[in-house]
């Protein structure tokens, strides 16, 4: 649903994307992190046909951004880096406007706006002018504006930035209820929690180029390798290691518990375990040891400050 | 087409909207509509009474359709603000980007504004002259010539639309509301000069002439939509943040165009020189026309003004001298120096590019015309002195009119590509870079062609052109 190949663009002789390649199938989320001024916006900018690329392509929805740019933004539903509302209209105005701008008959709009009105919890805010909305009541009109035309493609500029946590999650549950619905999405986050929460992959871009990019579990075998693996005691170990099978390293320890690493943790495991056991230690719990996406991401960023830096 | 227009018209109906619930907008609008008219139905009665009374009635006559184009013309003075605004304001707001990002076509986001910083300003127009006219009517019975009627309204619109339309030009090329308002001075100048120029036509009592600038109003509003449509760039709306003037890049980009890669003078004209002139012809076959048209103009008005024919004296002829002063009275030709003649004809062509500079050509190619209107004026008038047009372009004009009317040709050229280039620009160029572009072609053939041309113009006319008008008429 969402393709591009080598998409760049330059301002003057600023390289604000370069080269730029991804694929969104549908029911698919991608998110986008990077620094400000990574270059997020400017490729969503561009997949909206609303910024044209120095190079490479692009298509959404079967439709390619420079040839045909009415037909891709027909398709896209965008919720922008700022939200854009009118502070003057009323929020069902609002959506009536840009549904008519969409195409949508007047029945439909009606019935559309009133459902996302409900299912953002604005319904009751009919009386108020948006521009006595709080900042989250305005992002959630915002993305309801975006989700109105029903489009195939959804690119979200930070979903819940400004939303308190109920809000944020809202919002959240509905990109769920997406990308069930088989539509491609991309999400420009810093969130990095809600990148992991949400994105079936997931790109790191910095300075125009993706530096990283593929599912969290794939990033974080590939920014940090293999995964560590911790087993707790019910007893304090006092020093007294129990043994493991040869082929495992131990990383570290501590009073009652022990961090180790195997290259084959489907089979090695159930082999530790069993050895512990056969040593009657009284293994409570054994886990993988949780590792974040904010520790690929300031991997990956090191990595490439470190290329450049050569 | 109703189609293609329906989604500018869904926007226009949202800002009209919006222009309706902002009290900054209603209450000068309803001032300009309803207060203003009435000041003026009370300035009008008491001119009139006033003047009565000293049998100066058509001071009265005339004041009252002034003060009715007056009553027009204010409350299109707010269109001005709305449009400075249109596009600038909601960049500045942040409301553009998801307006960008809708499926609609340039030119419909365009006339959608256009419209809708259109339409309210000219229904309180419109109101306003509906009212001013009910109250003229009552006060002094006075009711004016449906023709008239029909000119102010007509005139009003046009104002308006060139107004917005110039306006709508700048909210699209700058950066903030700031900038625009400052920049609104290249539009607020001009209309103050046609106001007063309008205002001198009511006084004077010669309608006709009203229509010639609607004509000539009609084309300038034209011109600027055409403008505004294709300088409208999504792109720059959103990309540019700040209006910095990057004056290394702009001389690089004219002297890039200027020197054209040329390593020699030679190769200047061959090739960089040369090429420009090619990229001429049509403007140039266009000037021509015009110039033509401009000796045929001035032809005919010999018929309506006529000139004392006594200046050129009949008795000397033979001699020839002091009919050729007659000419040198009326300019058409110089002796005083060859360097002044050439300081006084490029004088003129600068004069003619900076008026091109800001009206798309227009002005710039009615300077250069009016030479050729005198010259066809006096080829007329002289013409019961016995002088045939032959001998009157022979002695008078050909000799250093072989090198000045070229020159006058590519000049005129030259600014009507100016002009031409920022109503179509080239593709993916900016205004600015269409505008230096155009300007770097400007000083090749100025300094290229029109200089020396010029400066052998002047050396035959101070020279050689006498001599000739002597031996012609001296017979």
């Amino acid at each position: 649903m969402i393709v591009t190949e080598g998409l760049s663009k330059k301002f003057n002789d600023f390289l604000a994307v370069d080269g730029v390649t991804i694929n969104v199938e549908a029911g698919e989320v991608l998110a986008l992190l990077g620094p400000n001024g990574a270059g997020k916006t400017t490729t969503v900018r561009m997949l909206t046909s609303v910024l044209a690329p120095s190079s490479g392509w692009a298509k959404v929805s079967g439709f390619d951004v420079v040839e045909q740019p009415e037909m891709v933004r027909g398709s896209v539903g965008v919720l922008t880096e700022n939200h854009g509302l009118y502070q003057r209209m009323y929020a069902h105005e609002y959506l009536d406007f840009y549904g008519e701008l969409y195409g949508l008959e007047k029945n439909e709009r009606i019935l559309r706006s009133t459902q996302l009105l409900e299912d953002f919890d604005l319904a009751d805010t009919r009386s108020l002018r948006i521009g006595e909305y709080s900042k989250g009541m305005r992002q959630k009109l915002a993305l309801a504006r975006a989700l109105l035309h029903n489009p195939p493609v959804l690119l979200l500029d930070e979903p819940t930035s400004a939303m308190d946590p109920e809000s944020a999650r809202l919002v959240r549950d509905s990109i769920h209820e997406l990308r069930s619905a088989e539509r491609s999405i991309i999400i420009c986050t810093h969130n990095l929690a809600e990148a992991e929460e949400l994105a079936d992959r997931i790109a790191i871009i910095r300075r125009g180029k993706i530096i990283a990019k593929g599912s969290p579990t794939e990033l974080k075998l590939d920014m940090l390798g293999p995964p560590e693996y911790e087993v707790n005691f019910g007893i304090d170990l006092n020093g007294q290691n129990p043994e493991f099978p040869d082929h495992v390293e131990i990383k570290e320890t501590g009073n009652n518990w022990i961090r180790y690493w195997t290259g084959d943790p489907q089979k090695s495991n159930s082999e530790i375990l069993r050895k512990l056991l056969d040593q009657e230690m009284p293994v409570v719990s054994l886990r993988e040891v949780p590792r974040s996406l904010e520790q690929v991401y300031l991997q990956a960023v090191n990595a490439q400050n470190n290329e450049e830096g050569k | 087409m109703w189609q293609e227009l329906r989604p500018a018209l869904i926007i226009t109906r949202r800002e009209i909207r919006d222009q309706f619930r902002d009290w900054r907008i209603i209450i000068p609008i309803i001032i300009l509509t309803l207060v203003f008219p009435s000041l003026m139905n009370f300035t009008a009665q008491q001119a009139v009474t006033f003047v009565e009374k000293y049998g100066a009635d058509l001071i009265g006559d005339r004041l009252i359709p002034f003060l009715l184009m007056v009553v027009g013309f204010f409350p299109i003075s707010v269109s001005l603000v709305i449009a400075l605004e249109s596009f600038v304001g909601e960049k500045e707001r942040r409301t553009i980007e998801p307006l960008l990002s809708c499926p609609l076509k340039d030119w419909q986001l365009y006339f959608g504004k256009l419209i809708a910083v259109l339409v309210p300003p000219l229904i309180a127009s419109y109101l306003g002259i509906i009212v001013y006219l009910i109250g003229v009517y009552r006060q002094v019975g006075w009711v004016p010539e449906v023709i008239l009627i029909v000119q102010i309204v007509l005139l009003t619109t046009v104002q308006a639309l060139v107004m917005v339309s110039g306006a709508v030009v700048i909210s699209t090329q700058t950066t903030s509301v700031r900038a625009a308002n400052l920049l609104a001075s290249f539009i607020i100048i001009p209309v103050a000069f046609l106001i007063q120029g309008e205002s001198v036509v009511m006084f004077w009592g010669r309608y006709h002439i009203l229509w010639w600038a609607i004509l000539g109003l009609t084309v300038i509003a034209g011109l600027l939509v055409r403008t505004g449509v294709s300088h409208f760039n999504r792109e720059e709306l959103l990309g540019r943040e700040l209006d910095s003037i990057n004056i290394r890049w702009t001389l690089g980009v004219f002297w890039n165009s200027f020197k054209g890669g040329a390593t020699s003078l030679v190769s200047w004209y061959r090739d960089v020189v040369w090429k420009t002139l090619k990229r001429q012809t049509w403007p140039m076959l266009m000037v021509l026309i015009f110039l033509i048209a401009a000796l045929f103009v001035g032809s005919s008005q010999a018929e309506v003004f006529q000139i004392p024919l006594d200046m050129f004296n009949l008795e000397r002829l033979d001699s020839g001298v002091e009919f050729v002063d007659g000419f040198e009275t009326f300019q058409l030709f110089n002796t005083t120096g060859i360097l002044y003649v050439w300081f006084h004809n490029m004088r003129a062509m600068l004069l003619a590019s900076l008026a091109g500079l800001f009206s798309f050509g227009v002005l710039g190619v009615i300077i250069l015309m009016l030479p050729l209107t005198i010259v066809g004026f006096f080829m007329t008038a002289i013409a019961p002195l016995g002088v045939t047009p032959g001998d009157f372009l022979l002695g008078l004009i050909v000799p250093h009119g072989i090198l000045e009317i070229p020159a006058i040709v590519v000049i005129g050229a030259a600014i009507v590509r100016i002009g031409a280039s920022l109503a179509a620009p080239g593709k993916g160029k900016s205004v600015g870079e269409t505008w230096i572009l155009a300007l770097a072609d400007w000083a090749k053939i100025m300094i290229g062609v029109v200089v020396p041309l010029l400066l052998g113009a002047a050396v035959i006319e101070v020279l050689i052109t006498p001599q000739v008008a002597l031996r012609v008429f001296g017979g």
